[in-house]
């Protein structure tokens, strides 16, 4: 008994160091999502161009869908634009939603180096960006059959975060009715 | 000169996010948004608050929070909306919930649990209670001693 006593503490403090590390590990800008398991938020927005539709909150409905956050100013989206063509490609539904930014600087983004998206929508004043808890660009969600959001992907989608987490679960949600 | 270089080095108020534009006439108003958005973290340089911070995204949520309180909102009712949107991670400062038990009453329950540990060590080294009397031999070794008999 007496010896357990005197072994406790070194137990604690292994527990919170071991606690600790895994911390460590933790990237402090990925903010948990607040919308995980809930509707997308309403919003209703014009396109990048006149000549182009936007998309609405009603469009995410009968198919899991992709809602991708970028923006011509980002860098980030430049280096993930690639493997978005690619899942273009493969068939995937990917919305584009151009945030924060000027509807021409979006359009010219695509022409410049390709449109990997179903639909475009504009959010210049950021305001849908908000309702969406969006923190920077890229943020890519995944929005199940009955328009709820699934999964936030911060940062760009690689191959790694593709076949590791967002393919699985689009594979699953496919499943659901 | 000399006055005015003076003038101007101590002249070094802290620079001021919020710009005057984002501001409400109101200042009762004003003064209520100010005292929230030092609370409300800004998502995008994490350990500033969105009332200190420079980023754009900052901005828009200073002027979102003005928005509602403009338009009726109370401070818990503002506070909320964020929350609905960012989680409470905005929050600079934690909500008491069963998510954060750990992180309210943590401390608490070490400095006790140590405490007790304290307390407990104290009370056992006293515990015999009292000198333990010297023996009859003790004594007389103790008495020759002090009276400097070698033998």
């Amino acid at each position: 008994m007496k010896r357990v006593i005197f072994i406790l503490p070194v137990l604690v403090f292994a527990a919170v160091v071991i606690a600790f590390a895994g911390g460590l590990k933790r990237d402090p800008s990925q903010i948990p999502s607040a919308l995980i398991d809930r509707p997308l938020p309403q919003f209703d927005l014009p396109g990048v161009s006149p000549a182009s539709a936007g998309f609405a909150t009603a469009e995410f409905r009968g198919e899991p869908k992709l809602l991708n956050v970028f923006a011509s100013w980002c860098g980030a989206c430049r280096q993930e634009h690639p493997f978005l063509m690619g899942l273009k490609d493969r068939g995937v539904l990917i919305y584009g939603l151009d945030w924060k930014d000027k509807p021409a600087d979006g359009a010219a983004w695509l022409v410049e180096f390709g449109n990997p998206y179903t639909k475009t929508a504009n959010d210049e004043s950021g305001r849908t960006g908000i309702d969406l808890g969006v923190t920077g660009a890229p943020e890519t969600f995944v929005i199940d059959r009955r328009g709820r959001v699934r999964y936030k992907q911060i940062g760009p989608i690689n191959s790694e975060v593709w076949d590791g987490t967002i393919k699985p679960l689009m594979d699953k949600l496919r499943l659901e009715s | 000169m000399k006055r005015l270089a003076l003038v101007l080095l101590l002249w070094t108020g802290t620079a001021q996010a919020v710009q005057p534009d984002e501001q409400l006439a109101d200042p009762n108003l004003e003064a209520r948004a100010r005292e929230i958005s030092q609370g409300l973290r800004c998502v995008v340089c994490q350990n500033q608050s969105i009332d200190d911070s420079d980023a754009p995204l900052a901005r828009d949520l200073r002027v979102l929070l003005r928005e509602q309180l403009s338009q009726g909102a109370t401070d818990q009712q503002a506070r909320d909306f964020l929350v609905a949107r960012y989680g409470h991670f905005v929050l600079l400062k934690p909500p008491f919930e069963a998510a954060t038990f750990a992180l309210w009453l943590g401390p608490l329950a070490i400095l006790l649990t140590g405490g007790a540990g304290v307390a407990s060590y104290v009370r056992r080294r006293r515990a015999p209670g009292g000198p333990i009397a010297l023996t009859a031999d003790e004594q007389q070794r103790l008495d020759a001693l002090l009276k400097g008999d070698k033998s």
